[in-house]
């Protein structure tokens, strides 16, 4: 079979930190998006563990299955877990779920975390959507936009780049600095219209580097306006998988003139983050 | 919260704003929109409060241009049934 191109990799995480055993609040976020599903473990806050898998045509089984690679290997069972919160596009979807959280809500509360609490705009750019949210200082939500209608500015619309240039997705960012002056952006808004354009671009010879150049560009031009709705306040940061692309994240940064927070924490989590910490959030009241 | 419902396409932007700082949930939007695009339901994006606001129908959300032409022939116009209802103003249209 031909090499795949858009296919990124899945992974897991676990602290050798924390012993969960200990702990007296264990909740689970589990945010089924349209691509990737993300199921993490928090033990009184603190993240214990997290895997992030492919969504598959089963969504239900795509939680179970984050959940389980999640757990692999720490002692820890499902039961073990006091509340869990789903999230993300498929939310309802999640069959040992307590609750369903909207992810724009658990977004805001993930990046909090992850961030810190200066946090005041977050660009989550998805698999299949692109989310704009304003926040204030605790992660609530104080305004915010998504736009799911079109896949222009999302993780999917760069696999199909990626596969059309036969580059691997975690190297689309780093190539499309390879460029002797910055191309005009690819001006079709569309995906697949953006994709015929680049076919002929190529055909003109211009050099994969260029043409990934030019689309990452697009893609950066095409979120600000996004973003103009809502308006960017400092701190700004980019969530979901497309954080990971320097290409965009960098044009994106160039084009607001505003610097981009970084994180230690993988940026593809905020969702499931938040989502487990609402479900602490959650357990919390309920003791009280 | 200013909670955007709608979408963004290459023709333009089309987005119902709700002002859940104004919108107290009592549902007076609802029964005056000919194509039913509002309902009233949980303030899902504060989900620790349990206050209602109005919101676009689910079904509604990505086709909101088609839904709402009824009573915009033209854009921007003002006198909206949906925004006239409203005793507060928390509902703007984009276009």
């Amino acid at each position: 079979m031909a090499q795949e191109f858009w296919r990124w990799k899945e992974y897991n995480w676990k602290s050798d930190k924390i012993d969960w055993k200990g702990g007296s609040i264990i909740t689970g976020g589990v945010d089924v998006g349209s691509v990737s599903s993300q199921a993490l473990i928090l033990v009184d806050g603190e993240l214990y563990a997290y895997a992030s898998m492919r969504t598959g045509s089963d969504s239900p089984q795509s939680a179970v299955n984050a959940m389980n690679w999640a757990l692999e290997g720490s002692g820890m069972k499902q039961e073990n877990i006091h509340y869990v919160v789903g999230t993300g596009y498929g939310r309802v979807n999640v069959p040992f779920a307590n609750k369903t959280i909207t992810e724009i809500a658990c977004h805001a509360r993930g990046a909090n975390m992850m961030y810190g609490g200066s946090v005041r705009t977050i660009l989550d750019m998805g698999g299949q959507d692109c989310k704009a949210i304003r926040c204030d200082e605790k992660g609530k939500v104080s305004n915010f936009l998504m736009n799911d209608k079109c896949a222009a500015g999302t993780g999917r619309g760069m696999e199909v780049f990626a596969d059309l240039l036969s580059v691997p997705i975690e190297e689309v960012g780093e190539l499309s600095f390879y460029v002797e002056e910055e191309p005009e952006p690819v001006s079709s808004t569309c995906v697949v219209f953006a994709k015929t354009e680049a076919t002929g671009l190529l055909r003109e010879g211009w050099p994969k580097n260029k043409v990934i150049a030019a689309y990452c560009s697009a893609m950066a031009h095409r979120v600000v306006t996004l973003l103009d709705r809502i308006g960017v306040e400092k701190d700004f940061v980019i969530t979901g998988g497309i954080a990971k692309n320097s290409g965009v994240v960098n044009r994106l940064q160039k084009e607001l003139g505003i610097e981009i927070l970084k994180t230690d924490y993988d940026a593809q989590i905020a969702g499931a983050l938040g989502a487990a910490l609402f479900a602490k959030a959650l357990v919390e009241k309920e003791r009280k | 919260m200013i909670a955007n419902f709608g979408y963004k396409d290459g023709s333009g932007d089309y987005f119902i704003s709700i002002d859940t700082d104004k919108c107290n949930g009592c549902g007076d939007c609802v029964p005056v929109c000919p194509a039913g695009v509002l309902e009233i339901r949980d303030n899902e994006f504060d989900p620790l409060a349990d206050d209602k606001m109005a919101a676009v129908k689910e079904e509604h959300r990505k086709k909101i241009k088609y839904s709402c032409a009824g009573c915009k022939p033209e854009m921007n116009m003002k006198n909206l049934p949906c925004m006239m209802a409203c005793p507060l103003d928390a509902i703007a249209h984009s276009w």
